[in-house]
This record gives structure tokens, sequence and C-alpha cells, in this order.
């Protein structure tokens, strides 16, 4: 078990700031990621996109920043969870909370404070009504471990580099791949789309453009796919469809955590931005409330503010007045205090 | 001089909205629907990256150049049609005076 005194959940440039406002505070934060590297979506989208609106940085490009505010972090010695999506939460007696990730992954703190962002990113799957009776079982929205498709006949479809990559990668391992595109334009790289002509020329795949796959047929599992472009109607019989396309922001299952939910955002108190249940707090896009803007600044002002509360649950006894960093100077931590242990 | 222009949103009820809108403000179409609390999420922010503010165009004339990253949006989307655009990709200029939108059904 991961025991900390603040979980935060999203790494994104505001929950890597609560940990040097926590830090401050002598509070430690653990954090906890879907995707595999800190940042949120400065890293994942935008990392050479400049940021006018930062104080004090006129232009900083975002994955700069984000390396910034892992800097300012260091001394803190944050913990990482990175790569596993915060999927359940549980109240324990004494009223801490135990988080645990998609993977199994136990965490446990008196504080969380879910920083989340536009919310994990999932992929867009396409509206067909029976698609959910053949995800894994002939359906993939994502490609995993490749090698165990190879020279399988497929399905791909999507028009984006992610769909013609793939396509590519199993016509040249032996698949013959249908590569489904609703129109003739593929955005994906210019050799990329040259490549897949020259291996429809040879015969190793066939390029279905103007074309959607509307229908799917199977009884346990996916047995055949319809593609319908404007003419006509296609059945391709498959046992392999990975329709690619591309990620979209849901809040996922911290949907679900019994949080007061407006407009897609996580509705906090601007006291301390802690949502409708105590211990639990809401910082950056993530949240709503009257006036809110999903500005980087705010969700700094917020983690700020939201630390102030998370060190009263923490230490009810004690008493913290604000020490300005130009009196106190920043005073880290020694080492890294992770309590890891087999549960 | 700023000149203010027409527009007219017409909901996924049905519902038309006339709006006079600035077009000294640097808005775009995404953040008109929302100023006017019409359900249009706008979830990224203005990036082309999520399409909850698709929107179709209905007057011909007003339909003007998708950019790469709104085509590359579209090409993912849901419920794209020929006249599909990206209410946030739309900037709030003289030259859509009289424009003409429907929104696009709610992704699911």
């Amino acid at each position: 078990m991961i025991k900390t005194d603040i979980i935060i959940i999203g790494a994104g440039p505001v929950g890597l700031f609560a940990i040097f406002e926590a830090g401050l505070m002598k509070l430690r934060c653990h954090l906890i990621d879907a995707i595999p590297q800190p940042g949120g979506q400065l890293s994942e989208i935008y990392p050479k996109k400049p940021i006018y609106d930062i104080p004090g940085y006129p232009s900083v490009l975002a994955g700069e920043l984000v390396d910034k505010l892992m800097e300012q972090a260091a001394p803190f010695k944050p913990g990482f969870t990175l790569g596993e999506r915060a999927d359940s939460i549980e109240k324990q007696e004494d009223g801490s909370f135990v988080v645990t990730t998609n993977k199994g992954t136990p965490h446990h703190a008196p504080v969380v404070m879910i920083a989340g962002g536009l919310g994990s990113f999932e992929p867009r799957k396409p509206l067909i009504a029976n698609i959910g009776d053949f995800e894994d079982k002939g359906v993939r929205y994502i490609v995993k471990d490749p090698d165990q498709f190879e020279g399988i006949d497929m399905v791909i479809s999507g028009g984006g580099d992610s769909a013609l990559d793939w396509a590519i990668y199993f016509a040249e391992k032996g698949s013959f791949v249908h590569l489904v595109h609703r129109s003739d334009r593929f955005r994906a790289h210019k050799d990329s789309v040259s490549r897949a002509h020259e291996l429809a020329a040879e015969g190793k795949m066939k390029l279905h453009t103007f074309a959607e796959v509307k229908e799917l047929k199977g009884a346990d599992s996916l047995n055949a796919v319809v593609i319908h472009n404007k003419e006509e109607q296609t059945t391709v019989a498959t046992d392999l469809w990975f329709p690619l396309f591309g990620l979209s922001p849901k809040l996922g299952p911290i949907g679900d955590w019994g949080l007061d939910i407006e407009k897609n955002a996580i509705v906090v108190d601007t006291f301390d931005y802690q949502t409708n249940r105590p211990g639990i707090f809401a910082i950056g896009d993530v949240n709503t409330y009257p006036g809110k803007l999903k500005l980087i600044l705010c969700g700094f002002h917020e983690a700020t503010l939201a630390v102030q509360t998370a060190y009263k649950i923490i230490n009810p006894d004690k008493k913290f007045t604000l020490k300005y960093t130009t009196v106190q100077g920043v005073q880290g931590f020694e080492e890294q205090q992770q309590k890891q242990t087999v549960k | 001089m700023s000149v203010d222009i027409n527009i007219t949103v017409i909901d996924r009820e049905g519902t038309e909205h006339k709006f006079s809108v600035p077009t000294d403000m640097n808005l775009n179409l995404m953040e008109v629907c929302k100023g006017y609390e019409l359900p249009v999420e706008g979830i990224c922010g203005g990036m082309a990256m999520c399409a909850s503010c698709q929107v179709y165009i209905l007057t011909d004339e007003h339909f003007g150049e998708r950019n790469d990253d709104e085509e590359a949006m579209l090409d993912e989307a849901y419920f794209v049609e020929r006249n599909s655009r990206l209410g946030c990709q739309i900037p709030i200029t003289p030259g859509l005076e009289g424009v003409k939108v429907r929104l696009a059904p709610e992704a699911p």
C-alpha cells in the first residue's frame, strides 16, 4: 500500500503545483495519472505550444512549463503512479481514503485532490448498436501486443497516423488489411500514405474510401463487418476489427465517486475547493463553480487554497500560519518517504 | 469602427436563437454559443480537440475553409456531415453576417 498525506489524481500543471504548495506545509503528495508521463495535456497534446498567461513568463512552451513545475516540486520528493487510471475510492473508518487504480495499485491518504483536467482520454467508439457485444471478441480500440495479430486478415478503420501506421505494419507482416476511411484524404504522414497505396497495388491491402463500417456480424464473436460506401454495402468476413478514431476526454470512473457533477465537471465550494465529500477536493479544469475559468493560473490558486484545508484535516490540532518563501526559503524533504508495503 | 453581425444558431431542440455579436472581441463561434448558454461544451477550450462545438453550416456562402487540425478532428468525430465545422475554428468576422448554423447532436 502506498501511503501519503495527499493523493493527487492527475499529474498536469495544477497537480504538480499542488505538490509544491503542500510541501511548504510539510505535506507529502503522491500523484496518479493514466498517462505514462507527467504534465497532462501540456505534455500529451501541446508540448510545443507557447502559453502566454503564466504570470512572470511572457511566453513559455507547455513542455517547458511542465519541466519547471517538476523542478519546483522536486524538493518535496513526490511519488508517482503513472500509466494507471484512478478507478475507485473507498472511505475508511477513520475518514481517510484508499484510491485503487485500474491495475489494482492501492493508495492510502487522509486527503484526495482531483486535478484530473479534461478527464482521462478514452478511445472514441463507433456508433454501432451491437458493438459492445464484440468488444475484445474481435473489436479492439487499441493495438496492444501486435505480435499476436501478425498474419491475421483484418479490418482497420480511421484516417489518421495510427490507423495508417498499423495498416501498413500488419500488411507488411503478411496480414491482408482492409483500411476503411470516411474520406479519401489521409492526414497521416505523406510517406505512410504512399506506402499504403503501394501495398494496395501489391494486393496486400484494400483501401475503402468514403466508407464506414456500419454493421457487425457474429454469434459469440465477430465474424464479419459490413462496410457502407456511397454506392454499395460490402460484407467482409473477418474476425478482427480495429476502429482507430483517436481518443476523447471523459470524466471516467471519477464520475461515479458520489461527487456532485455539473456539465461534466465536479462542483466545489470556492472557500477551499472541497467537493460535497469532505476530504475530497477538485482543482483545475476538472472543477466548476460560479465564475469558473479554465486557466492554469486559476488552478494554481485553487491548489494553494485547497492545501490549507488539507493541512487542517491532516493536522487537526496544529496551527499553521502562512510563511513567505522569501523569508523561509524552501525546505524540502530529506528522502522519499514511500512506505510501500505488501497489502 | 467595430460592427456587430447577426447570426442564427438552431439548438438541438430545433429552437432558433438570433444573436447580434461584436466582431472586435476576437470571439469564435464556440465562445459565442457558450456565452449565450447554449449547450455547447467546448471541453478542449478551442484547440480543435474534442468536437463538442461541432455545427452544421446552413448558409453555403459561410462555409469557409476547414483548417488541418479541424479536418483531423472531424475525421474522427461523430455525426459529421458535408457541412460540418468546429465552432471554435470559426472566428467571428464581418464576413459571417447572416450566418445560420445548427448544433450537431451531442457525442455519446
